[in-house]
């Protein structure tokens, strides 16, 4: 197991590394360079100075190492720094957005909490709510209940994001009045009263994302179900004269959820994904507003590094799910 | 004599064995229905509807006055704050976004095809290849698409005209960025059909590789093929209107659902009718064809045709 993980863990060195390839590439053939966000009337000696400055006339080898070099080594030494008190990273020259002239980590690490706190209930909620659906609908296949389930498992992934968003906020913030349409990111969760506050506009953009979360996971826990419930060792627990909650509970429960652990961990680098529109719906504050709006400025540092660190969830993300395989189905073993 | 051969049953021909199972399945014949109803509003909609979906009435007054106009006979589904008829580009619009998903998922596919059967078929190729495929699933998609979408709509608006650059890149964009299930799919088929004795029996006689994935090995691997164009199609649609609704689609004069969609959210609490409406066809359009895709995917598997 141990050496299987450092294996995978030598072998992610290489996918990283060709993923910030393509991504510092495909940013730098941006058209929009950070001088057309110097005002024209800037002397050409200045600008050239403060292009300079910027280190934008290097050759791009050097850039590509620079910025590597800034995301793997000087960020997690500041991090370090702040966290400890020490001073090892002084000195050293941080990923700077062209937009704000802040360290582009700084700007992350101010989006990050709307986002968690947002993203990560929906997907608590989503995955909270498919489990029982996917248990129950292949308990009862072909059920009313099954039927049902399944309808509203299809519509849940075949609307998309931004329209249930919008009709969420078109029944009950429009029409109704309950909640607000527009998530507010200054608001701090000192008492009760904005606690609830806080609970009523998180509301609508959780209950979006965990219908989609939830629509997809509980078709992998009923087909994983379905196929545990026609295996020998269930017809063996019945004919012992178990009950049927102990039977599926924890026989069928146990067996069907290795693959659907695994599937809810590969799922959680691509909900920052598609988290971006929901924060673009609901107007969340969040790592999506912040990759759009540095998109839409042509902030190259900072779309490079975001969407360099999706790329690396995703990559963690896939060898948590490999682990997690290993870990739970003693058939498996990677030596 | 004469009676035997009324007594041997015509030969079945497989495809009409695919389509009576299809017809079994209620949900994918109400997709269907769906589907192709949509198809002939957008197509043959606007030869009835002549209605030009940009026009904008030259004369200031007329059209301050056409602005925002509610549902009547002369404009069913009422007018936007340009005075322009929304059932005119709500048709526009679809056209576009079918389009959009037909020909992004033709190239997705394609490539996915050429890739798995690469892999499958040439065991040099398989680990490059793969390896390949498996970059390609680690990458932040929806991220790289608005990075694409943002180097590349000038520049290829510039070379080729607004609405023919944007269209092409979109389209070559989710593409590419799609294929690597498809691919793994067919590679999977493919190393299983390449056991099979009679492409050893093509093999034996000297078939050349080219003709032995075209006659024997491209023919067999159509079924699985053919449900990922299906699902391709609904993601294509999705993936196109997020990015017309994240403001990085098609330009505005240039209708598409996603767009029509982002611009209806700005008039939301005033007409909210201007967001359902593309966002209800969105979803239909992406529903009927997910219905479709899983009929599709029972009618072509063998194990249940029949039962």
């Amino acid at each position: 197991m141990l050496t299987f993980v450092l294996r995978r863990l030598l072998l992610s060195i290489p996918t990283l590394l060709f993923i910030s390839l393509v991504i510092f590439l495909l940013v730098d053939f941006a058209p929009g360079s950070p001088a057309s966000e110097i005002p024209l009337t800037v002397p050409p000696e200045v600008r050239a100075k403060i292009l300079e400055s910027m280190g934008v006339n290097a050759p791009l080898h050097e850039r590509y190492l620079l910025w590597l070099k800034q995301f793997f080594w000087v960020e997690p030494l500041h991090a370090f720094d702040a966290t400890f008190g020490t001073s090892y990273s002084e000195g050293m020259q941080r990923i700077i957005s062209y937009q704000s002239r802040a360290p582009v980590f700084d700007i992350i690490a101010q989006r990050i909490p709307q986002t968690l706190t947002v993203v990560g209930s929906a997907y608590l909620i989503g995955v909270a709510i498919a489990l029982p659906i996917g248990i129950y609908s292949a308990y009862r296949q072909y059920s009313w209940f099954d039927q049902l389930g399944t309808f509203v498992a299809m519509v849940g992934f075949s609307v998309p994001t931004f329209f249930t968003g919008v009709l969420l906020i078109l029944i009950f913030a429009v029409g109704l009045g309950w909640f607000p349409s527009i998530y507010d990111t200054t608001l701090k969760v000192t008492d009760w009263d904005s606690f609830v506050q806080q609970a009523r506009q998180m509301t609508m953009p959780v209950m979006v994302l965990a219908l989609y979360n939830a629509a997809q996971i509980s078709r992998y826990m009923r087909s994983s179900m379905l196929d545990n419930l026609g295996q020998d060792y269930v017809r063996t627990a019945r004919a012992k004269g178990m009950n049927e909650r102990v039977v599926l509970l924890k026989h069928v429960l146990r067996n069907s959820l290795i693959p659907v652990v695994t599937v809810i961990a590969l799922g959680i680098p691509t909900i920052f994904g598609g988290a971006i529109i929901t924060e673009q719906v609901f107007k969340v504050n969040g790592l999506g507003a912040a990759l759009i709006g540095a998109i839409h400025a042509n902030d190259l540092p900072m779309v490079q590094t975001l969407t360099f660190i999706f790329a690396v969830l995703i990559v963690m993300f896939n060898l948590v799910a490999d682990i997690l395989y290993g870990i739970l189905d003693p058939r498996i073993r990677y030596d | 004599m004469t009676d035997a051969p009324d007594t041997l049953e015509r030969p079945r021909s497989q495809w009409r064995d695919v389509w009576l199972q299809f017809r079994s399945h209620k949900g994918a014949m109400a997709g269907l229905a769906v589907f192709v109803t949509l198809i002939l509003f957008v197509t043959l909609g606007p030869l009835i509807w002549r209605i030009d979906p940009t026009y904008i009435d030259p004369d200031p007054v007329r059209m301050i006055r056409g602005r925002n106009q509610p549902p009547s006979w002369a404009h069913p589904l009422g007018t936007d704050q340009l005075g322009r008829d929304m059932l005119a580009r709500m048709m526009a619009g679809g056209q576009v976004s079918i389009a959009v998903g037909l020909v992004a998922m033709s190239i997705s596919v394609l490539l996915g095809t050429l890739v798995g059967v690469l892999a499958g078929y040439f065991r040099k190729l398989d680990n490059p290849l793969m390896r390949l495929t498996d970059l390609f699933l680690a990458l932040p998609l929806l991220p790289l698409l608005l990075v694409m979408v943002m180097l590349f709509r000038d520049a290829l608006a510039r070379a080729l005209g607004p609405e023919t650059g944007t269209f092409l890149m979109i389209v070559t964009a989710i593409g590419v960025t799609s294929w690597m299930q498809a691919a793994r799919i067919v590679r999977g088929e493919v190393l299983a059909l390449k056991e099979r004795e009679f492409v050893l029996a093509a093999r034996s006689i000297g078939t050349p590789s080219r003709r032995i994935i075209l006659r024997h090995i491209l023919p067999n691997v159509m079924s699985p093929i053919m449900v990922a164009a299906t699902l391709g199609i609904a993601s294509a649609i999705i993936t196109e209107s997020a990015l017309s609704f994240l403001g990085l689609g098609f330009p505005p004069d240039f209708p598409t659902w996603g767009r029509l969609l982002f611009d209806g959210v700005d008039y939301l609490q005033q007409y909210p009718e201007r967001v359902i409406w593309p966002g209800l066809a969105i979803s239909l359009t992406v529903l009927s064809v997910n219905y479709i895709g899983d009929g599709l995917r029972d009618a072509l598997d063998p194990r249940i045709r029949g039962r």
